[in-house]
């Protein structure tokens, strides 16, 4: 297997935009990715598209080809990833198997997901066809219901409570605020975050992620390749994806993702680190809850201390291992299918010292991780400096 | 179209109340669903009519209503 890395990425802002349409969103994002790795559309040979609902949202379908032509990109596979969330996590997997596995040395993944031009009942529906229809979104499950009912019980086995939660929110906030990329600039307080609007208790508004439109986009080549291309490099040491049962009601535990313990053990085993050597992480916080599962799922702190953890300090900008310094989904914006990519970028604007006041010291070793639905996908990515 | 048979009693084992709902069931909110661990096995996702429930409280069985189980708290 070949050691791979990322030699581009690019991204459009993140927000509510109206005038602008899924292809459009999607060609702004190859095209800067393109322009940061110093390529030229005919040099790609692959394309992997990460995309949740394109043709609920936005009616298209078949869109890998439809994106890649509108970027210039035509003659080589073109193919659509779904895993609800985490497709485009499950696009830059396919993309970094098939430069490890020599099938390729220039190929391109992209996200993208146009959310906004549907009102907020109907998003809702499109988004719990990523549960089970057949169980609980019949009986009505939507999937902060879901993610409540997960932080209902995390809640009563350790101790969880809504002022953890609003740690996460409030951190979050205050990152995206310093992303000029971030949907949502705005900082906000414990008070304000416990005083939200209830969406499904004991979750509010403040606790859920934003229904965004965007796209991102990554480039990578096999590590020997790296002085072909204009972008400051990162290796990726290590990646595994994991799949799980689509229902919350078939985990036999439900406060913690099998998937990701099972995607985080892989990746660390591959990229020969363990946690303590993680410097950074932008991990998949759709829900504040999802932030302090996942922080304790990828061994940052001990089971059901996510919460104490987060309130201690430990995730800030200066914190001990800073968490979404980009804001995460909850500020900086969760167009679904462009969310797994969008992190990736996220960690190598940081690794290549390029965020600003955002900034972290210590950028050298970084982990990503994507989740699907409630826990049936998750891709866990490690980055390290060249 | 034939109605699924009787489920069994059981204890909650987590709950929410949803206050944003999907499309389908906006007249129907705020509404109570709960997963149920079932005496006779499994969990499910059911609908709680009736007081509001909380984790370990017990359940019963009322109905199917429109394929969607109701529970209601033991008295």
């Amino acid at each position: 297997m070949r050691p791979v890395a990322v030699v581009g990425i690019g991204k459009t802002a993140f927000g509510a935009f109206p005038d602008r349409d899924l292809r459009s969103l999607a060609v702004e994002a190859i095209q800067n990715c393109l322009a940061d790795a110093g390529a030229s559309p005919g040099q790609v040979e692959a394309f992997y598209l990460g995309n949740f609902a394109g043709p609920s949202f936005a009616g298209q379908s078949h869109l890998a080809p439809y994106v890649a032509a509108a970027a210039g990109i035509t003659g080589i596979p073109a193919t659509r990833c779904e895993a609800a969330c985490a497709s485009s996590g499950a696009a830059f997997f396919q993309a970094v198997s098939s430069v490890a596995a020599g099938l390729y040395d220039v190929v391109l993944a992209a996200g993208v997901e146009k959310m906004t031009s549907q009102p907020t009942p109907r998003v809702a529906e499109i988004l719990a066809s990523a549960g089970d229809l057949g169980g609980e979104i019949k009986a009505g499950a939507t999937f902060p219901a879901l993610f409540a009912m997960i932080a209902r019980r995390h809640m009563h086995e350790y101790g969880t409570t809504r002022e953890h939660l609003a740690a996460v929110a409030v951190k979050n906030h205050d990152n995206g605020f310093l992303n000029p990329q971030a949907h949502m600039r705005k900082r906000i307080t414990i008070e304000q975050a416990l005083a939200g609007k209830p969406v499904a208790e004991p979750l509010t508004i403040y606790d859920c992620s934003l229904v965004s439109d965007g796209a991102t986009a990554v480039l990578l080549v096999p590590l020997e390749r790296v002085s072909d291309f204009a972008g400051k490099a990162v290796r990726v040491l290590g990646i595994a994806q994991a799949s799980d049962r689509v229902a919350l009601d078939e985990k036999d535990d439900i406060t913690t993702f099998r998937a990701v313990k099972v995607s985080a053990e892989k990746a660390y085993r591959m990229a020969g680190v363990g946690p303590d050597d993680i410097q950074l992480a932008e991990v998949h916080d759709c829900f504040t809850i999802a932030e302090i599962v996942a922080i304790e799922d990828l061994g940052f702190c001990k089971k059901g201390e996510g919460g104490p953890y987060t309130a201690d300090g430990c995730t800030l900008r200066t914190g001990s291992r800073p968490v979404n310094t980009s804001g995460g989904l909850k500020a900086k914006g969760h167009p679904v299918g462009a969310t797994g990519i969008g992190q990736i970028c996220d960690l190598v604007i940081q690794m290549r010292g390029e965020a600003g006041e955002r900034q972290v010291p210590k950028a050298e070793l970084a982990l990503a991780q994507n989740l699907g639905g409630s826990g049936a996908t998750s891709v866990v990515t490690i980055l390290s400096a060249l | 179209m034939t109605e699924p048979i009787a489920l069994s009693n059981g204890r909650v084992y987590t709950e929410t109340t949803v206050w944003s709902p999907p499309e389908k069931f906006v007249n129907d909110a705020p509404y109570q669903l709960a997963i149920i661990s079932l005496d006779s096995g499994g969990r499910i996702t059911a609908r709680i009519e009736g007081d509001r429930v909380a984790i370990n409280d017990l359940v019963e069985f009322v109905e199917y209503r429109n394929e969607i189980p109701y529970f209601r708290k033991k008295q």
